[in-house]
């Protein structure tokens, strides 16, 4: 497949107008045409995850399982064993926790070619609870080997992950919110690479990794910053989380020495410390902190209010850049000055 | 097709043959899962050696008939059927479970020829048979999917999500085998978790089910010949065995549902299932 193909329908729908979701659904309708290879499956949430306009189009390769997921991860084991592509849509709670073994053992252990899309990620699901908010999916999916594990910043981007895990000869997991995310791209004229960072802001101040829905938050954080105090803040969307863009976090060592990571998931074991792993694998001192929910159940609440509480929205992030710019850190003797 | 009296002389012989290699391997190895591997001994020696459309030769062959272990424990026993219907060399079996050997206690399907899956967390086995099975319909392929699931494993409640999931999509190239050998670690299933009714079970689940005694290959190839005939239901063969069948000092002992042998009880347990 190429890099880039502008014949996918989507783009003609007015993308920034639809949610992650309806373009996951629409895109994978596309995909369709031209891969016979691929089926959807799903456990009752054809509707909510979008997934049933993949089954409209072709209701011969299209299978819901009930509410039964462990079967259903495990039926696209098979299916994948057959010579197919499964795309399996259910929540990300129930991707990551309650089909857990079974994406884990039958999917990722086997290396097979299955397409996980998790959708109402993180808090998203916000009204919904705790039963049905994922904030520990990073932590779990990523412990897998085989598995790459892409966080959409927005539905554009959504598109590009779901067009281009294709490329990719094993299982993935992408995981996306509920769809009410205020968009970051306008059009899908920029190089989506997994495993690539994309800078979206340039800064030498300090940098600000996120992913997925914050990626929003981080730029509009950066851009008022830049307009209230002067402050040069590089913003990287990491939309793979596994495998890490490790170059761009050294080079944001390197280059700003001071790193604040942003995410929809607990601060334990998400972005944060995948990015904490590889500052202090390198040797460097450098002011660090991480965002994210707090190491507690998260309440049920509007996701916008939720995010507001946790800081990890536009204003939070601004607040903890404040802080994190005063803060003080021991250099490295042999550090060169390379900004 | 029934069997011929030299056709049921031949696979019983074979049947022994792999019986004495599984108790030598569970020598060799130091432990092995012995009980569950001799329970369905009879149940693998007839579809590989009669009812699989295979080629040893050809693991990968696109149209082959597949073979899900669910019952991954049994991974000893599918490990010397496989070695002695070809698909590999015999003598890998003297590495069983050994660093770097192609063969652990549960069998990789990357590493181990003519295994289909990777199986041995129980209740996983039938979902991607499921999966097997209707990819064989949408490939539209005419291949047909066996599973032997086990017994103590049915408590797992994947497995009904499975059993659901096949009646639903009326997956008539799917036939099961339950090694009912009525032993798990803990003891008699009835008295750990009980499953009974089980035929019922089945049936309520939308299986065409029948109940045989799996040691006798006539009966099981009379059922295996209805479920190929099958149209519409999956087919469930429910198979009254005994675990550890065929060494005397094993049959119902849930003890040997994993155990070493000694060089002196490897020459007694060959010698109670005979030449």
């Amino acid at each position: 497949m190429s890099k880039t193909d502008s014949t996918f329908s989507w783009t003609v729908y007015e993308a920034d107008k639809l949610t992650q979701r309806e373009i996951y659904g629409i895109v994978l309708k596309d995909l369709g045409a031209r891969h016979p290879e691929i089926v959807g499956l799903s456990a009752d949430l054809a509707k909510s995850t979008k997934i049933g306009t993949f089954g409209d189009a072709y209701p011969d390769r299209f299978f819901n399982f009930g509410i039964a997921e462990q079967n259903m991860f495990g039926v696209a084991a098979g299916l994948a064993q057959a010579g197919l592509t499964p795309f399996v849509s259910t929540f990300s709670a129930f991707a990551s926790m309650r089909a857990c073994e079974f994406v884990r053992t039958d999917i990722c252990y086997q290396n097979l070619n299955v397409k996980i899309i998790a959708t109402h990620g993180g808090i998203s699901f916000g009204s919904a609870g705790t039963t049905h908010h994922a904030t520990e999916d990073y932590a779990i999916v990523r412990a897998f080997p085989n598995l790459t594990v892409i966080v959409p910043a927005d539905a554009i981007e959504t598109a590009q992950a779901v067009k281009k895990c294709m490329e990719i000869d094993g299982p993935v997991y992408i995981r996306i919110g509920r769809g009410f995310e205020p968009g970051v791209y306008t059009a899908e004229d920029y190089e989506f690479e997994v495993g690539k960072a994309i800078e979206m802001r340039s800064g030498t101040d300090l940098a600000i990794i996120a992913t997925g829905a914050t990626v929003y938050h981080a730029v509009q954080a950066a851009d008022i910053l830049k307009a209230e105090s002067g402050i040069s803040a590089r913003v990287l969307n990491m939309h793979t989380l596994k495998p890490l863009d490790e170059e761009a976090v050294l080079k944001a060592v390197a280059e700003t020495r001071r790193l604040i990571t942003v995410e929809d998931h607990n601060v334990i074991n998400g972005l944060g410390s995948a990015v904490a792993d590889v500052i202090a694998a390198s040797g460097k001192g450098c002011a660090f902190t991480k965002l994210g929910l707090p190491d507690r159940f998260s309440p049920h609440g509007y996701p916008e209010d939720l995010m507001h509480k946790f800081h990890v929205d536009t204003d939070g992030i601004v607040d903890k850049v404040r802080e994190l710019l005063n803060r003080e850190f021991e250099e490295a003797e042999d550090w060169e000055d390379e900004v | 097709m029934p069997l011929t009296d030299q056709e049921l002389k031949e696979l019983q012989q074979q049947a022994k043959s792999i019986r004495r290699e599984i108790v030598d391997v569970t020598g060799w190895s130091g432990g092995a899962h012995i009980g569950g591997s001799l329970s369905m001994t009879d149940i693998l020696t007839l579809l590989y050696w009669k009812y699989m459309r295979l080629d040893p030769a050809r693991p990968d062959w696109e149209d082959r008939d597949r073979f899900v272990l669910s019952k991954g424990h049994g991974g000893v026993g599918h490990a010397v059927v496989l070695a002695q219907r070809g698909f590999f060399d015999r003598e890998v079996l003297h590495k069983f479970n050994e660093t770097d050997s192609m063969l652990g206690m549960h069998l990789d399907c990357h590493k181990v020829p003519g295994c289909e899956t990777s199986t041995g967390s129980m209740g996983h086995g039938l979902s991607q048979a499921v999966g097997m099975a209707l990819g064989a319909r949408v490939l539209k392929k005419d291949w047909r999917v066996y599973c032997v699931i086990g017994d103590g494993e049915s408590n797992e409640g994947s497995i009904w999500e499975a059993a659901m999931s096949a009646a639903h999509y009326k997956l008539d190239n799917l036939i099961v085998f339950q090694d009912r050998n009525h032993m798990m670690i803990d003891g008699p299933t009835e008295e750990v978790m009980s499953l009974e009714p089980l035929a019922d079970k089945w049936r309520a689940f939308g299986f065409e089910t029948r109940e045989v005694d799996g040691h006798d290959m006539t009966r099981l190839a009379e059922a295996i010949d209805e479920a190929l005939r099958m149209k519409g239901k999956p087919f469930m063969i429910l198979c009254d065995t005994v675990k550890g069948k065929g060494v005397d000092f094993m049959e119902n002992k849930p003890d040997w549902h994993y155990g070493g042998l000694s060089s002196e009880l490897v020459e007694k347990a060959k010698q109670s299932i005979g030449e």
